[in-house]
């Protein structure tokens, strides 16, 4: 471990390492800062760097520690979060050009808590525009690369924070998941992401895409790391009405726990599709094998409902999407269109400039699946067929603690293999999609490299509020197979 | 499925998103496409089964009724494309 740059600590490390006085916030984030400057132009990880902002909270922190004070357990690490969160003072876009110059009056639930842990903001991560994608090939501020092969996407829609993450850009970030945009990335890009049980993060301040179905969590390069940043974000918060009062156990140390007796669920239908890339498939094999030797057990489950997830998730996310986004509308905040004669136009032509092609597509397929004659064919049959999703996880939780799977079909594709198919795009969420719609907490792993070298994940999923389980699979998993964290780029 | 133009202009006019006629064939098209695929759901027997319209059940939370006043009117305003004062100022609503 000798000579590990300072940009590669684990979170952990970097955290201890300040309270114990080995280097400064103010150092730590200055060396964070210059990586920036020289990785992002190549990467285009951020949409908003924040140099000035950072420094000074870096110097505050510092100061603080000096009279012997600690804001809590991130004191003085510098960390990112997805552009979707608002935070107060900094320009929040969404990834949106209708959102260019918003400045949000307030801090979201998730950003207030990491800046309440003492964390430094160094800027805000790139994404697809409104969180719609999986590629962040969608977003208005420019396409992010992947930090493995920048010919290739780093996945989406929290892409942004996964390359960052994984190019050592920060020691973790705040990603957001509606149907894989969390875990999905993190694969494709080598690092951990978790998607917690809908209610265990705030949404307060998340800007909405589905409100039944996203969720914000922790993207870092280990399973600890992930581990400490959920129990920081984590928890009841009045201002969002789906957030669920129930205690924020120590992830951490269930981060440690032995898998000895854990029932792994393989569920049949992940596994048999011919979309899945071999290399995918034997990397998640070896993960398996980690478990078993390790003490757990395997059993085959069944999902039967698997191949209807996508219809599904394809109109119950646009119909809310569509609702939620009715509000940029250019009267209070974001882009207006100029020389509008009348209200309506001035609408119709600020949403036609402001939004992209994939958030349009988006609107018009939920307006349509809402819309008067069709809202009990489209929409109201996709809310039947996800309660029928729901029962096919609780009863595999009853055979199995935790199931899994692969993460995505294939390792990261070349940008703008996929842009011109809608439908291909959206397949490589078809692993990822049924856990938001049964509320159940997901996280992927790095379990191994193809034979391009590109990183491949492995996908836990639990039941409801069982993120320790999750936690402590997917550890098992990471001490078993070390794959490297660091994407091997030249600075 | 097959989608008219027609409907397609109207669900843009639903959603407020003026559409050029290249948007509007290709949205055409794309959205028949992906209806299509979607009419798969038809295949499922779901008389009798319950929508589900979030994840985790937990019915409706109640709170007390109580202003908690936001504090930095100016904080919102800033953000206004057009302003005049305390008010955000629109164009004219009856058109003409």
């Amino acid at each position: 471990m000798a000579n590990v740059p300072v940009h590669e600590w684990t979170l952990l490390e970097a955290a201890r390492k300040i309270r114990e006085k080995e280097i400064s916030s103010r150092e730590l984030t200055g060396a964070l800062l210059a990586r920036i400057g020289a990785l992002n132009p190549k990467i285009n990880a951020y949409i908003t760097v924040l140099p000035e902002r950072a420094a000074a909270q870096a110097a505050a922190c510092d100061e603080e520690q000096a009279k012997g004070s600690l804001r809590g357990p991130l004191h003085g690490v510098p960390l990112g979060l997805k552009d979707i969160f608002c935070t107060r003072g900094v320009r929040t876009t969404c990834g949106s050009r209708i959102l260019h110059n918003f400045d949000p009056p307030y801090d979201a639930a998730v950003a207030g808590k990491v800046l309440a842990a003492g964390a430094v903001l160094l800027g805000k991560h790139n994404m697809d525009e409104f969180a719609m994608g999986s590629s962040t090939e969608t977003s208005g501020f420019g396409v992010t690369r992947n930090p493995w092969d920048l010919s290739r996407i780093p996945g989406g829609s929290s892409g942004g924070t996964a390359a960052a993450v994984s190019s050592a850009m920060c020691f973790a970030g705040v990603g957001t998941d509606t149907g894989g945009s969390i875990r999905q990335p993190a694969s494709l890009c080598g690092v951990v992401g978790v998607k917690p049980t809908y209610g265990r993060v705030s949404r307060y301040g998340m800007i909405a895409f589905a409100s039944s179905l996203d969720q914000g969590g922790p993207i870092a390069r280990t399973v600890p790391d992930a581990a400490a940043l959920l129990s920081v974000i984590a928890g009841y918060d009045r201002r969002d009405s789906t957030s669920v009062d129930v205690p924020v156990p120590d992830y951490l140390a269930a981060s440690g726990k032995p898998v000895k007796g854990l029932r792994v669920g393989l569920p049949k239908e992940y596994f048999g599709g011919g979309g899945l890339d071999p290399a995918v498939k034997a990397a998640v094999e070896r993960a398996l094998k980690a478990l078993v030797d390790q003490g757990a057990t395997a059993v085959e489950v069944s999902l039967p409902h698997t191949s209807f997830a996508l219809s599904t998730y394809y109109l119950v996310a646009p119909a809310e999407a569509s609702s939620n986004l009715a509000r940029y509308d250019g009267v209070r905040y974001g882009h207006r269109a100029e020389g509008a004669a009348g209200l309506i136009e001035m609408m119709s032509r600020t949403r036609a400039e402001g939004f992209g092609d994939e958030v349009k597509r988006r609107i018009m397929i939920g307006t349509y699946a809402l819309s008067a004659g069709y809202y009990e064919a489209f929409y109201g049959k996709a809310q039947k067929v996800r309660t029928l999703i729901r029962g096919d996880f609780a009863k595999a939780f009853e055979a199995a603690d935790v199931l899994l799977t692969p993460t995505a079909p294939t390792p990261a594709f070349r940008l703008g293999e996929k842009t011109d198919d809608p439908l291909t795009m959206y397949l490589s969420d078809i692993f990822t999609i049924p856990c938001n719609l049964a509320g159940i907490p997901g996280l992927s792993v790095p379990c191994g490299l193809s034979a391009d070298g590109l990183p491949i994940g492995a996908q836990l999923l639990s039941d409801h509020f069982r993120e320790e389980t999750l936690f402590a699979a997917a550890g098992a998993i990471e001490r078993a197979i070390p794959v490297p964290r660091v994407a091997p780029l030249e600075g | 499925m097959t989608i008219t133009r027609e409907e397609v202009l109207h669900v843009a006019r639903l959603a407020r998103l003026a559409l050029s006629d290249a948007e509007a064939d290709r949205l055409r098209e794309q959205l028949g496409r992906l209806l299509d695929y979607m009419k798969q759901l038809d295949r499922l027997d779901t008389r009798g089964v319950v929508p589900t319209s979030h994840a985790v059940e937990m019915g409706t939370p109640f709170r007390e009724d109580v202003v908690i006043p936001f504090g930095d009117r100016e904080a919102i305003l800033s953000n206004a494309p057009d302003r005049q004062g305390d008010f955000f100022r629109v164009p004219r609503i009856i058109e003409d």
